[in-house]
């Protein structure tokens, strides 16, 4: 009887925290939708995030697309296309990195990347009061801080993905051409013959809301953190963890949304 | 209208602040704490390390939330005011932090002149030139200007907290121990400048401190928190006639009195 009770009280307290983590982060993901939207915008930081979040995360995105498009190309060549090969491979390269592997893989990068340099950045600044101390100035730090992240990381994520596209298909091609003997022109004719706006399209919306979702949590978890060191360093793997599952879960619901079958 | 012979209207205080408390868990840090503070007076708070001092402040300026009673700012009740109502009654704030807390992504200069750049959209040329002459008053020169506060020592930077807090000449400006760190000579500097700071700007200042000697020179009034409560206030001269046992016990900083500190010796 006792031993069910404290199970019953723990599973209690865990569905309960589970409900004031999620509560919490809904009204902190609502004031910063308020905060980008409304003046004063602080183009200098929005700038320097854009370059930080755009530029620096090019060569990740770059390496992991690029390798994701030659590795599709060879499985599906030797999975289970070696008989009308040359249509097959191109066309599922396109679809496989547009869809699901450019916009996935360069978000669990950013994930990794920009999440936790954010978390552990507002997480310093919130820890050493250096956060209490631009409300003092009469510069709010959702203005200041956070909403220049999130609109880059909504605004970058997808141009990071259109670069991933291009990237993943070039590896398909590459693979193709050079190791399966594919013909040149017969697999870019593939290519664009295949080619349908609707897959771009909802893999750079998946994009967007990677993006969104990388830069709130990695702000959350910063600014929610406390105790010192070891509380930045929590608040950054929960930026990334948590990141990262999200995407996840996010991207087979927007591939319902949008594909809905 | 004045023949009328109207009465003089009540003065407002700048801050008052009626049966606050706040705690941690189970913490009781605040408890039904009154404090008021009148406009162009220059009020010091005493009191043992972890008493609250901070955390009366911090109530203040909104940046924890007082579990109950009433903070009036100007005679306006901070609860009751829209958030952007509160933060323009706070603009007319500025505070050293007690460990300065700087922007480490910014120069010296880029901190001290903040505020300025942020709000007062003023150029950078200008903010700086305004940036050099706070830090100059606060004994650091031009070579500071362009390093990052890392790379200052801890008297330094509190020094780089107090030009900050001064840089908008605020109305109101809380000094969190502004004198600790600093050698005695320094320390007198900086008890000049608050002292000309309230005198000739007409600020209000409220300044935490466990330097007595700060003290007696900034203050016009010196209240002791004990117990998350005001349990004295009074001017610097009532403070050395007064028999409240608390209070000289503290100011003659002595272990032995009423106040016990829990320090657990080994048995
Ligand atoms: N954010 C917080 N979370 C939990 N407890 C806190 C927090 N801030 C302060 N406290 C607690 O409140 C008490 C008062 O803290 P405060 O910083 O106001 O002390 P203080 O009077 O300024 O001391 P000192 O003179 O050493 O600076 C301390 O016991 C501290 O542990
Ligand atoms: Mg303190």
């Amino acid at each position: 009887m006792r031993i069910e009770l404290t199970f019953i009280n723990k599973l209690g307290r865990v569905v309960l925290n589970f409900f004031e983590a999620a509560g919490k982060l809904g009204i902190f993901c609502g004031e910063t939708v308020y905060h980008c939207v409304t003046p004063p915008f602080y183009l200098k930081s929005l700038g320097r995030q854009l370059i930080e979040i755009g530029f620096y995360s090019l060569p990740v995105v770059a390496l992991t697309t690029l390798f994701s498009g030659m590795v599709i190309a060879l499985q599906t060549y030797t999975g289970f296309a070696q008989l009308s090969a040359e249509g097959a491979v191109a066309m599922v390269v396109l679809v496989a990195v547009t869809r699901e592997l450019a916009p996935v893989m360069a978000g669990l990068m950013v994930a990794g990347r920009i999440g936790a340099a954010m978390a552990a950045e507002i997480g310093t600044m919130r820890v050493t009061e250096q956060i209490d101390a631009l409300s003092t100035l009469s510069v709010n730090p959702f203005k200041y801080l956070i909403a220049p992240r999130v609109l880059a990381g909504v605004l970058m994520l997808p141009v990071l993905v259109f670069i991933g596209d291009i990237i993943g298909i070039c590896g398909g091609y590459m693979i193709g051409v050079y190791k399966l003997d594919f013909n040149a022109t017969t697999y870019l004719m593939n290519t664009w013959q295949y080619l349908k706006p609707m897959d771009i399209i909802s893999g750079l919306t998946k994009a967007a809301v990677f993006g969104f979702i990388i830069t709130l949590l990695g702000c959350y978890n910063g600014f929610q953190s406390k105790g010192g060191a070891q509380g930045v360093g929590q608040a950054t793997t929960n930026a990334v963890v948590s990141a990262s599952i999200l995407i996840l879960i996010f991207n087979y619901i927007l591939t319902e949304i949008f594909f809905n079958v | 209208m004045a023949f009328f012979g109207r009465k003089e209207k009540p003065v407002v205080p700048k801050i008052r602040m009626e049966k606050v408390c706040k705690a941690f868990g189970k913490k009781h840090v605040l408890q039904d704490l009154d404090l008021t503070v009148n406009t162009g007076e220059s009020l010091v708070i005493i009191g043992g390390s972890g008493t609250g001092k901070s955390v009366t402040l911090k109530c203040i300026l909104g940046l924890l939330k007082a579990d109950s009673g009433q903070i009036e700012i100007d005679g306006q009740d901070m609860a009751k005011l829209s958030r952007r109502e509160r933060e323009k009654v706070l603009t007319q704030f500025g505070m050293l932090f007690q460990n300065a807390a700087l922007f480490d992504s910014l120069t010296v200069w880029e901190n001290v002149a903040f505020s300025l750049i942020q709000n007062k959209k003023m150029n950078r040329k200008e903010a700086r030139k305004i940036a050099v002459k706070k830090l100059a008053q606060v004994g650091l020169g031009r070579d500071v200007a362009d390093v990052y506060p890392a790379d200052l020592s801890g008297g330094m930077r509190k020094r780089v907290g107090l030009a900050r807090a001064i840089a908008t000449d605020p109305a109101v400006i809380f000094f969190d121990e502004p004198t600790t760190g600093l050698d005695p000579i320094m320390s007198d500097v900086i008890n000049e400048l608050i002292v000309k700071t309230v005198k000739e700007l007409g600020a209000t200042a409220l300044t935490i401190t466990h330097d007595m000697n700060s003290a007696r020179k900034i203050a016009d009034r010196i209240a002791m928190l004990y117990e998350g409560k005001i349990i004295w206030i009074g001017t610097v001269k009532e403070l050395d006639k007064t028999k409240n046992p608390y209070v000289r016990q503290f100011v003659a900083g002595s272990a032995s009195g009423p106040i016990q500190m829990e320090v657990k010796v080994p048995q």
